[in-house]
């Protein structure tokens, strides 16, 4: 009989024992990664999807030899002349059509340029704003002109490099890793937030004598253990698949990597610190990300938008980011060499938190 | 007697845009009772639990709470006296019964163990389901876990079994009375009469913001000034006044073709009103009786029923 009371005091404890409860900070940022590691769609979108994006993109703009330029004959008498002059060039890809085919062609990209034969002329149909529809131009022009006879007056050879770190996917990856961070701290804060809001979650919580501190801080570290994840995710990948390879110091990119958790974290707190219904976030987090998406050169060098709106790109968090990310990775840059961005960031988090903080709604 | 007060309120106003959802309100809780907020929605029951909770500033008015006022500085040490259970949280879906809990009791320097706690509700079994899988009554009896996790020396339970089905807020009545009978004071809210009748010691009824009636549950059903409620319906329109003359008849009231009359006696007062009838040459349609309930009172005093809102 004792035996057996003692027996079940033991159940009891041990019961106890797991039933008990860890500091609140624990208990709350073990909520969150329980809720987020729960939610399978989210896990696709940080993780999954991430990596999925710089296999498709790396795969489709993998740097093999340049393409041959695909260049338009126009039937004419003098059609397979001039194709037998082009076909001397390794670099070109001629092909005769009629006039109506050949301006199809070009219009629709097959071909880079139109060569029209007129007796011993030539007449060049291309559109100037397409790259290597100029490129194309030259190429075919030296050709031409070597073969009807012109002659070379300098002597000049090629010397050519391809090296990691200058290829599309060294550039792509850091951008990719920004844009992530950006999305995981914008969604993964605001979201929650907001949904905890319309839940009346948060109304309970200030109910209890639970630090609201400890519940934004809860956000800070769980965002900080996901942030791991996920750029290790894609480090990994782009290492393991094309070779990427990271040449700054890997303390420059942890620290980057995390003012810029932090950074989206703040702006994600910043924008859930009012609305009560998830239309109402969802629109305003659209509105913030959609011009840094386009503008802050994720997948291409923002140095391509003009000149006036340079100043409003650069000062765009994201745009910091990329770029810090960039001169880390590609470059081996030093953080001292890229205050300016690296400034940019901390405004950014300092700013958007003490805002956040401010006006943040508990009901 | 000298009761101890557990709460207090006095002058209570509460005003929004177009609305004033507490119209000067004196309430008193004593140590150890169970109170009941009784009114129709929109009575400004919630607006003013959640004042007393701390989370709604009023307008005017004080709060005393448990000798303690909000924004005095030691806010924090009085949420760890206090349980609060809302109308309308709905608690995060993905994670376990357990797992919710121990959130909760991490926020209080004391309290039960979450098994406990666990055991109180009788959720044992659903012990390691997600929160998001629990039936109604379930997800209810959790909340009132979270409130009672801290070993609260007051509750608030803000309408606790509204959508209920009738055998989950008869488990609900059971958690509250066991908290009640361990020495626990209650402050609930409801729109369901039987629950107030059921559970409260005392009850205030409450409508557009004001208390209209105050007292035990029997008291004021005593108030009436009887124990009887004849409902019925004719074929042709009766008049009023000879109705009231008849004997043992306290208050008349209309709602659309229902007449219903208050009667101290019914042996007494149902012979002559069936003579009445006749004599005003109508016939009935329907007839029914009742004990008086707290919802006779509400129609007395308002001339509207609970549940019309």
């Amino acid at each position: 009989m004792a035996e057996a009371n003692q027996t079940l005091v033991n159940q009891h404890e041990a019961k106890n024992a797991k039933s008990q409860s860890l500091h609140p900070l624990v208990e709350l940022t073990l909520t969150r990664m329980r809720e987020f590691l729960r939610e399978k769609e989210a896990v696709f979108w940080v993780f999954v999807f991430p990596v999925l994006m710089t296999f498709a993109l790396g795969i489709a703009f993998r740097n093999t030899a340049p393409d041959k330029t695909p260049v338009a004959i126009e039937a004419d008498s003098k059609a397979s002349e001039t194709a037998n002059l082009l076909s001397r060039s390794p670099d070109i890809m001629a092909t005769v059509l009629s006039p109506e085919q050949a301006a199809q062609a070009l219009r629709s990209g097959k071909v880079a340029i139109v060569v029209k034969p007129i007796n011993d002329a030539y007449e060049y149909h291309f559109d100037p704003t397409r790259p290597e529809s100029r490129t194309a131009r030259l190429l075919v022009d030296d050709v031409l002109q070597r073969g009807k006879g012109r002659s070379d007056v300098a002597k000049v050879g090629d010397e050519t490099i391809t090296e990691p770190g200058a290829r599309y996917v060294d550039f792509l990856v850091p951008g990719l890793i920004g844009m992530n961070l950006m999305g995981s701290g914008l969604w993964g804060l605001g979201f929650t937030v907001v949904i905890a809001r319309s839940r009346k979650i948060l109304k309970r919580f200030a109910a209890t004598p639970m630090r609201r501190s400890h519940y934004l801080l809860s956000f800070m570290l769980s965002r900080l253990v996901f942030l791991v994840l996920e750029v290790a995710a894609v480090l990994i990948f782009a290492t393991l698949a094309f070779g990427f390879t990271v040449r700054g110091s890997w303390l420059s990119v942890a620290l980057i990597t995390g003012l810029g958790g932090f950074t989206f974290s703040g702006i994600g707190l910043l924008v859930a610190a009012r609305p009560t219904t998830i239309e109402g976030v969802s629109g305003l987090m659209n509105f913030i990300m959609l011009p840094m998406w386009l503008l802050s050169g994720t997948f291409f060098s923002s140095a391509r938008f003009p000149q006036v709106l340079q100043p409003f790109i650069q000062a765009l968090p994201l745009t910091a980011l990329n770029n810090i990310l960039r001169a880390l990775m590609n470059e081996g840059a030093s953080l001292s060499s890229n205050w300016i961005p690296i400034a940019i960031l901390l405004a950014w988090c300092v700013v958007s938190f003490v805002i956040a903080l401010k006006i943040f709604k508990w009901q | 007697m000298n009761q101890r007060v557990a709460l207090r309120c006095a002058g209570l106003v509460k005003r929004f845009a177009d609305v004033t959802a507490v119209n000067g309100l004196d309430l008193e809780v004593f140590v150890g009772e169970c109170f009941g907020l009784l009114g129709p929605n929109g009575a400004g029951k919630t607006t003013t639990v959640e004042i007393l909770e701390g989370l709604t500033p009023s307008d005017e008015g004080t709060v005393e709470l448990l000798g303690q006022h909000w924004n005095s500085g030691n806010d924090q040490a009085l949420r760890e006296r206090i349980g609060v259970q809302l109308q309308e949280t709905q608690l995060a879906e993905k994670v376990t019964v357990v797992e919710t809990l121990r959130l909760f009791r991490s926020f209080y320097k004391r309290g039960h163990d979450v098994d406990e706690v666990i055991h109180i509700v009788a959720l044992e079994e659903k012990r390691n389901g997600r929160v998001g899988k629990l039936s109604g009554g379930q997800k209810q009896r959790l909340a009132v876990a979270c409130a009672l996790v801290s070993d609260p020396e007051l509750l608030f339970l803000d309408e606790p079994t509204t959508g209920l089905d009738p055998q989950a807020r008869l488990s609900l009545w059971d958690i509250v009375e066991k908290f009640r009978a361990s020495g626990g004071t209650i402050l609930l809210t409801t729109h369901y009469m039987e629950e107030a009748t059921r559970l409260c010691d005392r009850v205030a009824i409450m409508d557009h913001g004001k208390m209209i009636a105050l007292g035990t549950p029997a008291e004021l059903i005593d108030s009436l000034g009887a124990d009887q409620i004849i409902e019925f319906s004719v074929t042709k329109p009766l008049d009023d006044d000879p109705l009231m003359q008849l004997p043992a008849v306290n208050h008349l009231h209309k709602r659309g073709e229902v007449y219903a009359l208050t009667v101290a006696e019914i042996g007494v007062a149902l012979p002559s009103l069936l003579a009445e009838i006749k004599r005003q040459q109508s016939e009935l349609v329907t007839l029914t009786t009742h004990q008086a309930t707290l919802e006779d009172v509400f129609v007395s005093l308002t001339g509207r029923m609970l549940r019309d809102g």
